[in-house]
């Protein structure tokens, strides 16, 4: 089954089976719950942030092998990086998956396995609930942030 | 119990291959695959004659109803009424006036909520529910609850998906004013025991609600019979129209029931100051009724009485005997509900212990096989039985034991897909 083949790629069932942020980080300096009340998908995303770095970044995921895989691969890149790097990889990614391309001299690493989920359009939100819960986070980390907070109708986060 | 092959000689089992030649939408492809419709617990699919009855009520007699004198609206009236009488003779309700026509069966809840409850009940009175309720027969219960003061009691299941009756004496009290279940539960396929609930709800003095949304489609119902107060349901679950609901309402309680909506068609005079009210069960009518949905819902039952009820009962257990054959041979699956055939009504509910619901419904589609995947509106349910999500598979009268071998087959490669061993 191509359609399938090319949704199930097998880097998406590694981040499935072995998650990224899997280690629990004691005393977070954020911690938001994203969830989508339609299919009950839910992760709690601990960030540990200092001087604009995510310094340490643990997910708790519950869902489908795309929410899982798309959140483990937001650990996995996002780990390290100062916030602005956080942004534009969360915006650009958010792009992509709503039809856009990824943009010449990016590297999307891993993420790149996400695009066969754009055939199927019902599963888009479960891709992006990870990076929806990071936005709020951002934001509930720094109020200046909250402007580019967006309102997804399937996708509700609130504080842990 | 006999063999399915003894079964398929049996005079009482449908005709399946006559049955799908009524239902166009059987015919079409989905992802260049048959389509395989198993999310009968949603919504069916409808007949030709259900979409003939619709199309020919808007071609020949459309017009309002209760109002003109002309010919068109009488006929409108005729055909309104007249489904009305079809409902009741279909569930052996005494009198036609006891059938209001909602919106679906959440809306039937709610009139209960607001009609009757809200006039009858106190603070301290006690609701009893079940932990397998739809959140149709959960939430309006609470919204009541918070507003009145009432408190919420819970009748639990066993680890088969059948309702601890034998605790029935310790959660009806004596303050019980009112019991709302489920007549078959939308996810575990248990056909809870009507009869023995409705007397021990008498015992204490309270009123029955019986959430009928999986009962009505699934065998015979007696309404008389059941011996409760109200009964609910949605016709579209059982070939009907969708967005056209059912509530039965005892006779004698009619009267000591409050309007539900406002506004025409539920009035016997207005000044502007005050208004009095129509006799039931117009009384619950507010506004233009979905008249076409009606006349559809009638030709709906129509069908089903071709087919006969019990027959439709027989060819549900005898797929799934068949279907619980089949998924009990992948040792890799939990099923939910009770393990007898005949205990459960046509749908079952499981989990791939390795893949998400959600995967395996992709997987499912993509080989145009349609099923449920998610928390079918039962989340305290989902919580009770330690998941968060499963996959349900809902037979109807046009499904057959091919479609069971498809969906196997499709569970088997979505193993493969994911890498697993099977």
């Amino acid at each position: 089954m191509q359609g399938l083949d090319d949704l199930y790629r097998e880097v998406i069932l590694d981040h499935y089976r072995t998650p990224h942020g899997a280690d629990v980080i004691d005393g977070p300096s954020v911690q938001v719950e994203g969830f989508n009340p339609l299919c009950g998908d839910e992760l709690v995303m601990s960030l540990d942030i200092d001087d604009r770095r995510i310094r340490r970044l643990h997910i708790k995921p519950s869902g489908c092998s795309i929410s899982v895989a798309s959140a483990s691969m937001l650990a996995q890149q996002l780990e390290g990086k100062t916030l602005d790097e956080a942004i534009k990889l969360k915006e650009t990614f958010k792009a992509v998956m709503r039809g856009g391309e990824w943009p010449p001299g990016t590297d999307p690493g891993d993420l790149e396995a996400l695009e066969g989920v754009k055939n199927f359009p019902v599963r888009i939100k479960c891709a992006l609930l990870a990076w929806m819960t990071l936005e709020q986070a951002l934001a509930q980390h720094d109020p200046e942030l909250s402007s580019q907070v967006e309102t997804d109708k399937d996708i509700e986060v609130r504080a842990h | 119990m006999s063999t399915s092959t003894a079964k398929a000689a049996d005079p009482l089992t449908i005709d399946v291959e006559r049955v799908r030649g009524d239902f166009p939408i059987l015919s079409r492809e989905v992802h260049g695959k048959p389509l395989v419709y198993l999310d009968n617990s949603a919504t069916t699919q409808r007949p030709n004659a259900v979409i003939e009855a619709i199309a020919g009520f808007y071609r020949t007699c459309n017009a309002n109803v209760h109002r003109g004198v002309h010919a068109l609206s009488e006929e409108a009236t005729d055909n309104y009424e007249g489904a009305r009488a079809h409902v009741a003779s279909f569930l052996n309700v005494e009198t036609p006036d006891s059938v209001i026509f909602t919106r679906n069966t959440t809306e039937s809840i709610n009139l209960v909520a607001h009609s009757w409850a809200r006039r009858h009940l106190r603070a301290g009175d006690e609701i009893m529910l079940s932990v397998t309720e739809h959140h149709s027969n959960l939430v309006p219960w609470q919204l009541l609850s918070k507003e009145m003061g009432c408190k919420l009691r819970f009748l639990d299941i066993d680890d088969e998906g059948h309702l601890r009756i034998d605790q029935l004496d310790k959660v009806l009290t004596k303050h019980t004013r009112l019991v709302a279940i489920s007549h078959v539960s939308n996810v575990l396929g248990t056909i809870n025991p009507i009869p023995t609930i409705a007397c021990a709800a008498r015992s204490v003095g309270a009123k029955i609600l019986v959430d009928g949304a999986q009962g009505v489609p699934h065998g015979p119902v007696d309404f008389s019979a059941l011996d409760c107060d109200f009964y609910a349901y949605s016709p579209h679950k059982a070939l009907g129209p969708l967005g056209i609901g059912v509530l039965l309402v005892d006779r004698d309680l009619m009267e000591d029931m409050d309007p539900f909506l406002g506004g025409g068609e539920m009035i016997r005079d207005v000044t502007l100051e005050r208004s009095t009210w129509a006799a039931a069960p117009h009384k619950f009518e507010a506004g233009t009724p979905s008249v076409a949905d009606a006349v559809g819902l009638a030709a709906s039952i129509e069908y089903l009485e071709s087919l006969g009820m019990q027959n439709v009962r027989h060819h549900e257990v005898d797929i799934n005997e068949y279907l619980l054959r089949r998924l009990k041979e992948l040792p890799w699956l939990t099923i939910f509900g009770p393990k007898e055939p005949s205990d459960r009504c046509g749908l079952v509910t499981f989990n791939d212990n390795q893949i998400h619901p959600h995967d395996l419904g992709t997987v499912l589609d993509q080989h145009g096989v349609a099923i449920r995947a998610g928390h079918h509106c039962a989340k305290p349910l989902m919580r009770r039985l330690g998941v968060m999500a499963s996959a349900r598979a809902s037979f109807y009268v046009y499904n057959d034991k091919n479609e069971v071998d498809v969906l196997i087959k499709a569970l088997l490669t979505a193993r493969e897909v994911f890498g697993l061993s099977t």
